[in-house]
């Protein structure tokens, strides 16, 4: 099993941003997935400049990959896609169906992301014929689940031409809306937002009233309130999963990575989480459950 | 502009065809419609019956199958897409692009709605689903502002369908696990969102409490309107501050902007609420077809009543309405 870090779906000051990508190029991940995944309005890193950052990276020992955005409404949007469909030399992960249409269009490898609604092997064999080589499990999914599809995959024969990656530890991305619930939770509107995101780097916490957090919000993202962590999930993930993603948030997540590490490697270790994180979807109960 | 709207059951699918529906849209009584309720749909002697009616009044009939097919049951929706081309439906609407490639397939001629829960809300997804299915609309997410739809239909030659009334997703839709995250169940995975079998309402000293599977959704005092916890309708709170963080109990009214919509080439108006009642069906059905014939009659002199907008706001949620995500401003 490889280890990959998920785009940064946070807005990050740029130079905070480049030092944390060095960084990762030390760490035990393998994939390193970058771009703006979530508002195409943050622009501390502007597409060519994620472009050029990614380009950078590579060749140093690890598979960098471009991502996409999510949510695409405007034509200057897709004209961004256009551009990361095009950087020629890197494989790009499509976070809309939009961006599969680019990219086979031009032949361009991808890997099919989390934001992409892909639920079965007939789904799985249509993207493979388009160019998917790796497919990110929709974050909703469970392990019963994705068992299923891969045995049907198996059966269509296609199951050795993709791998598959899980999203496995972080806030989970749960919804896109037209809306920015950041500006919203500053009274800003929208259009008029200062780009305030860039002051929750770990995005804003949300609670009930009795004080249980359930959300995070992200800009037009809404996140899950606890950290998903499957790291004492590894064990039943041998032979279904090639690839275990860690969403950043921090520094921290890259000894998150070595962690995840150290479980593939056999040290299997029971970690005690505490009551802000969850592992239920991978379980097939109720996302924010633990068990 | 066609007129589209929701039929949960027989009565209520009368009731539109009788109240000036031009099309009316219908699930079976399964979990591949996203509107998998107890108590609604249609089994298939209903479904017969429904659309006997539909082509007896020379209108519409649109199927809803818009959830996705779970692996190693894929043979529930395309059995689903086999009873509408049987029945005569003019229209299957589709979100899974196997279902999508089952139906291309095997009936070239059926007629290929993208539905909303497909998430295309630019050119290059609908050119996916054009490209590939041969889709000939695409119900479009309502994420998008009227600048931005205007944009689309200039730039594709596939019809649009827009939600114009109803209950007001503020996510973009088939990619919101917002519901799974709570209850294990989504309108992708079951066809339901908040579903009602993990609502509890409770008494308490502090107010009217609704939960969804436990987790507090809102509070109500006694002078305040209880709504359906819909999990992002509820106030919570952010650095101390309580409130509708996400959004209020309201329903989308798009009545004021038939001009916009009709200028802009919109193919169908559609109206939420297939798990409504016949008297909401009526009701609305009533209001949008006496709306878009005052504008067809005298478009210069188009102007909404004072009585559409009383009985909109009477059937919708928290009694309110907005615009959504056409007007920049909510958003």
């Amino acid at each position: 099993m490889k280890l990959s870090l998920g785009p940064l779906l946070y807005y990050w000051p740029k130079q905070t941003t480049e030092d944390f990508y060095q960084q990762a190029l030390n760490s035990d991940a393998d994939i390193i997935y970058l771009g703006e995944t979530v508002c195409s309005k943050r622009r501390e890193l502007k597409a060519r400049d994620w472009i050029s950052l990614a380009k950078a990276l590579n060749n140093q020992g690890k598979e960098i990959v471009l991502s996409s955005m999510a949510l695409l409404e405007a034509p200057s949007e897709v004209k961004v896609l256009k551009q990361l469909c095009e950087n020629g030399e890197l494989s790009v992960e499509a976070n809309d169906i939009g961006a599969i249409q680019l990219l086979s269009e031009k032949k361009v490898p991808f890997v099919c992301g989390p934001a992409i609604n892909c639920y079965n092997a007939h789904v799985l064999k249509l993207f493979v014929n388009q160019g998917m080589q790796r497919w990110v499990m929709p974050v909703e999914l469970s392990r019963d689940w994705l068992q299923k599809a891969l045995t049907d995959a198996q059966a269509m024969g296609i199951r050795e031409h993709f791998e598959v990656e899980v999203f496995a530890h972080g806030h989970i991305p749960l919804a896109y809306s037209a809306r920015c619930f950041t500006a919203r939770s500053e009274n800003k509107a929208k259009d008029d937002c200062e780009l305030c995101c860039i002051k929750y780097p770990q995005g804003r916490i949300t609670s009930t009233q009795e004080g249980q957090q359930v959300f995070v919000l992200n800009g037009i993202q809404t996140q899950s309130g606890y950290c998903y962590n499957l790291l004492n999930d590894v064990e039943s993930m041998k032979g279904l999963v090639d690839v275990i993603r860690v969403s950043p948030s921090s520094l921290d997540s890259l000894t998150t990575v070595q962690q995840f590490k150290q479980q593939i490697l056999g040290d299997q270790q029971i970690i005690k989480h505490d009551n802000l994180q969850c592992n239920g979807y991978w379980h097939q109960i109720a996302g924010l459950s633990l068990q | 502009m066609e007129l589209l709207c929701p039929a949960g059951s027989l009565p209520a699918l009368k009731t539109a065809i009788d109240c000036g529906a031009d099309a009316v849209y219908v699930g079976l009584k399964d979990d591949t419609n996203a509107r998998h309720f107890a108590g609604l749909n249609f089994n298939d002697k209903k479904l017969a019956k429904g659309a006997q009616y539909v082509q007896d009044h020379n209108k519409h009939l649109h199927v809803a199958i818009n959830t996705f097919a779970h692996p190693g049951e894929q043979k529930r929706w395309f059995n689903a897409v086999d009873k509408c081309v049987d029945l005569g439906a003019n229209a299957a609407i589709i979100a899974d692009i196997a279902t999508l490639d089952y139906a291309v397939n095997k009936y070239p001629e059926l007629e290929l709605h993208l539905s909303v829960q497909a998430s295309a809300t630019n050119t290059a997804a609908i050119d996916f689903y054009q490209k590939n299915f041969n889709i000939k609309r695409v119900v479009l997410p309502r994420v998008l502002s009227i600048h931005q739809v205007k944009q689309l239909s200039r730039n594709t030659d596939v019809d649009l369908e827009v939600f114009a009334f109803g209950s007001l997703c503020i996510m973009a839709e088939g990619r919101c696990y917002l519901s799974s995250y709570f209850t294990g169940e989504s309108p992708n995975t079951v066809g339901a969102c908040s579903p009602a079998k993990y609502v509890r309402w409770q008494e308490t000293d502090n107010g009217l409490e609704s939960r969804l599977n436990n987790i507090l959704i809102d509070r109500y005092q006694s002078n305040e309107k209880a709504g359906y916890p819909t999990l992002c309708k509820g106030k919570f709170i952010v650095d101390d501050q309580l409130y509708h963080a996400l959004e209020e109990p309201t329903s989308l009214n798009t009545l004021s902007m038939i001009p916009e919509l009709m200028e802009t080439g919109i193919t169908s108006v559609k109206i939420e609420g297939r798990q409504r009642s016949p008297a909401y069906v009526e009701q609305i059905t009533r209001v949008w077809r006496a709306a878009i014939d005052s504008y067809q009659q005298a478009p210069q002199r188009y102007q909404v009543k004072k009585d559409w907008d009383a009985v909109l706001a009477n059937v919708s949620e928290g009694s309110q309405t907005t615009l959504g995500a056409y007007h920049r401003d909510w958003q």
